[in-house]
C-alpha cells in the first residue's frame, strides 16, 4: 500500500500540522512516511502545502507530481492540484471560498464544509481536524487507535488537556463527508 | 535500540549532535537550515550534556569559533546554507591547512548569490573541489534521508578525528525541511578533558611548565616545510580516498542504463528507476554517499559489467557530471539532467530525460 497525498491551502489553516498528524499516525501503524512541506515565502502567509506519503515500503521520492488524494482548502490550490490527481484518485475540498468548483469526471470528488462545521462548533482551530477526519473516512489507510496515538505524539504536551475536544471533530467529520459527495465514482472500465 | 521519532532533517542533525556527545555548536541562522540552531536553542543542550550552543555574530565568527574549539580537541559542529557557506570558506581553508577536525553541514539553497531559499545542489563544486584556497579537500557526505542526516553526524565526527580534517554534510533544502521517521541513538557522554588529552596528543589543551609547545596554524613561511606539509596532506587525502568511499547501488545488477544521483535527487531518481522498470527498461541507480572521495571505481565496475550509459541527475546545471565523465573516461555515454532555481525535477521527467538523452528512441 502506498498513499500519496497533497494537502494544500492557506498558511494558518493547519495544513502542515494536519500532515504531521497524518505522518505520525502512519508511524504508529508501522508504515514508512515522508512529510515534505512547501516552505519559505509560503510560511509567511499565502499558500501552504505539504506532500505526505504513507507506504508499506521505503518512500522513494518525497516530491511528487501526481497524487492519489488531494485535500484542497482554497481556490489557488484547487487550480494548481486538480489536474495532478491520478485518474481514479480522490479530491476532497472545502467549498468555503471556492468560486470555481472542480470539474474532472475521472476522479472521486467530495466536499466537506470544514470551515462551516468548525464555526458551528464554536472552535475554528479544529478546522483541520474535521478535514483530517473526512480524509480518513474516505481513505481509511490508518486505524483509529493509531490516529489517536499520532495525535498525541504530534500535539505539544500543553495541548493534551484539550485532547477530547480535538478528537471529537475528527470523528464527526466522518459523518458529514458522505452526505456532501458531489460525483458518484464512475464504474471502472474493463 | 534507539528512539523512534518523526523529525525534520535539520532537527535530526541537531539532535544527533547532542546525542553523539558533541561539545559545541556555533552557527548563524539562514533559511533553509535555521531549524538546526532553533532546535538546539530549544533543547537546552548545555543542561542535557554540557554542550555549548552559541549564535555567533556572523558566519565568519562561527567558523573561527569552530577552528578554535576543534584545535582544542573538542567535537564541534557548525551549519549554514549556501550564501553563509561562502562566508565560511576562509575559515574552512585555514581548518584544512591546520588539520583541525570538525563537522559542518551545508543545507544547500539555490544560487548564485542570495539566489533563492528553495532546494538546490548547485554547491557541489564549492564543497567537493575546494571553495577556499589551496590544495585541500573536505570529506563530503551526502545524506538522502532524515535518518542519514542523523547518522552522518557521529560518522562525520569519527572521520574528522581519524584524519584530522573537516567533514562536510552536504544536504539540501528538501532533505533539511522534510520530515521522516528516524531512529535516534542512545545518548553518548561527552569526552572529558583527560580523555581528550590522552587521545589527541596534538590538541591544544593548555601548556604546563616543562611540556612542549603545540602549535596549530596554517601558516609556515619556510618553503621546504610547507612543501612537505602539502605532501603530507596529499598522502592523507590518498588514504581517505582508499578507505572511505561510500555509495549505494539500487537495481544495478542487470542494469543497462544507470542514473547517478545523490541527496534528494537520488530519492527522485529511485522513483524513476521504479517507473522505468515497470515499463520494461533495465535502469538502475548509483547513489554516491561520499562525494569526495568520489566512487569513481563503482562507475568503472558498472561499465565493466556492461552498463551502456549514465545520466547524472542533479539540482544544478551540471556539476557532478564532471566526476561521472572522468570516471567514464569516454568509454560510454554520460549526460546531465537537472532543474534549477528551486524547481525540483519529477520522477517522470527524470525518466524521460534518460530515454531521450541516453537510451535514445
Amino acid at each position: 500500500m502506498t498513499e500519496e497525498i497533497i494537502i494544500a491551502g492557506f498558511g494558518g489553516q493547519g495544513v502542515l500540522s494536519m500532515g504531521k498528524i497524518l505522518a505520525y499516525s502512519g508511524i504508529m501503524q508501522d508504515k514508512e512516511v515522508s512529510w515534505m512541506p512547501s516552505y519559505g515565502p509560503e510560511m509567511r502567509g499565502g499558500t501552504a502545502n505539504v506532500t505526505v506519503i504513507v507506504s508499506d515500503e521505503r518512500v522513494c521520492s518525497p516530491i511528487l507530481n501526481a497524487f492519489d488524494t488531494a485535500v484542497i482548502l482554497n481556490q489557488q490550490s484547487l487550480d494548481k492540484f486538480e489536474d495532478k490527481v491520478k485518474p481514479g484518485g480522490y479530491l476532497l475540498y472545502d467549498p468555503n471560498g471556492i468560486t470555481k468548483k472542480p470539474t474532472r469526471k475521472d476522479i472521486h470528488i467530495y466536499s466537506i464544509e470544514g470551515a462551516q462545521l468548525a464555526s458551528d462548533m464554536g472552535n475554528s482551530k479544529v478546522f483541520n481536524m474535521i478535514i483530517l477526519g473526512a480524509f480518513l473516512k474516505l481513505r481509511p489507510i490508518i486505524d483509529n487507535k493509531n490516529v489517536e496515538e499520532g495525535l498525541r505524539h504530534s500535539l505539544p504536551e500543553r495541548a493534551h488537556k484539550d485532547f477530547p475536544n480535538t478528537k471529537k471533530p475528527l470523528d464527526w467529520a466522518a459523518f458529514f463527508v458522505f452526505i456532501r459527495k458531489r460525483f458518484p465514482p464512475r464504474p471502472s472500465r474493463p | 535500540m534507539g528512539e523512534l521519532k518523526l523529525m525534520k532533517g535539520n532537527e535530526a542533525l541537531a539532535e544527533a549532535a547532542i546525542r553523539c556527545g558533541a561539545d559545541a555548536y556555533f552557527g548563524y541562522p539562514i533559511t533553509p537550515q535555521s531549524e538546526v540552531i532553533e532546535y538546539l536553542s530549544e533543547q537546552n543542550p548545555y543542561e542535557r550534556t554540557g554542550m555549548v550552543v552559541l549564535q555567533a555574530e556572523s558566519e565568519v565568527a562561527a567558523i573561527n569559533m569552530v577552528y578554535a574549539a576543534g584545535a582544542a580537541g573538542k567535537r564541534v559542529m557548525t551549519s549554514s546554507s549556501s550564501p553563509g557557506v561562502c562566508l565560511k570558506q576562509e575559515g574552512l581553508a585555514y581548518i584544512a591547512g591546520a588539520e583541525v577536525p570538525c563537522v559542518f553541514a551545508d543545507v544547500v539553497r539555490g544560487g548564485p548569490g542570495l539566489g533563492t531559499i528553495q532546494p538546490s545542489q548547485a554547491d557541489y563544486f564549492q564543497n567537493t573541489k575546494g571553495g577556499g584556497n589551496g590544495d585541500y579537500h573536505n570529506i563530503v557526505l551526502a545524506p538522502a534521508s532524515v535518518q542519514e542526516m542523523a547518522d552522518f553526524v557521529p560518522l562525520g565526527f569519527d572521520m574528522a578525528f581519524k584524519y584530522r580534517m573537516c567533514v562536510c554534510i552536504l544536504s539540501d533544502g528538501a532533505i533539511g525541511q522534510m520530515m521522516e521517521k528516524v531512529i535516534m541513538p542512545e545518548q553518548k557522554a561527552r569526552m572529558t578533558e583527560e580523555e581528550i588529552k590522552a587521545k589527541y596528543p596534538w590538541a591544544l589543551t593548555g601548556r604546563k611548565r616543562g611540556t612542549e609547545h603545540r602549535v596549530i596554524t596554517s601558516l609556515d613561511l619556510d618553503s621546504a616545510r610547507m612543501e612537505e606539509h602539502n605532501r603530507h596532506l596529499q598522502r592523507k587525502y590518498a588514504e581517505v580516498t582508499a578507505n572511505e568511499v561510500r555509495y549505494e547501488m539500487i537495481n544495478c545488477d542487470d542494469a543497462e542504463y544507470v542514473f547517478v544521483a545523490y541527496g534528494s535527487s537520488a530519492r527522485i531518481a529511485q522513483k524513476s528507476v521504479q517507473l522505468g522498470r515497470a515499463a520494461g527498461l533495465k535502469v538502475g541507480l548509483l547513489r554516491p554517499i561520499t562525494l569526495w572521495p568520489y566512487p569513481t571505481k563503482a562507475i568503472e565496475s558498472l561499465i565493466d559489467k556492461g552498463v551502456k550509459g549514465f545520466l547524472s541527475v542533479e539540482l544544478s546545471c551540471g556539476q557532478m557530471i564532471e566526476d561521472v565523465r572522468l570516471a567514464c573516461n569516454g568509454r560510454v555515454k554520460s549526460e546531465h539532467f537537472g532543474r534549477v532555481g528551486g524547481i525540483i525535477h519529477t520522477p517522470e521527467e527524470v525518466l524521460e530525460a534518460m530515454k531521450k538523452q541516453i537510451i535514445g528512441e
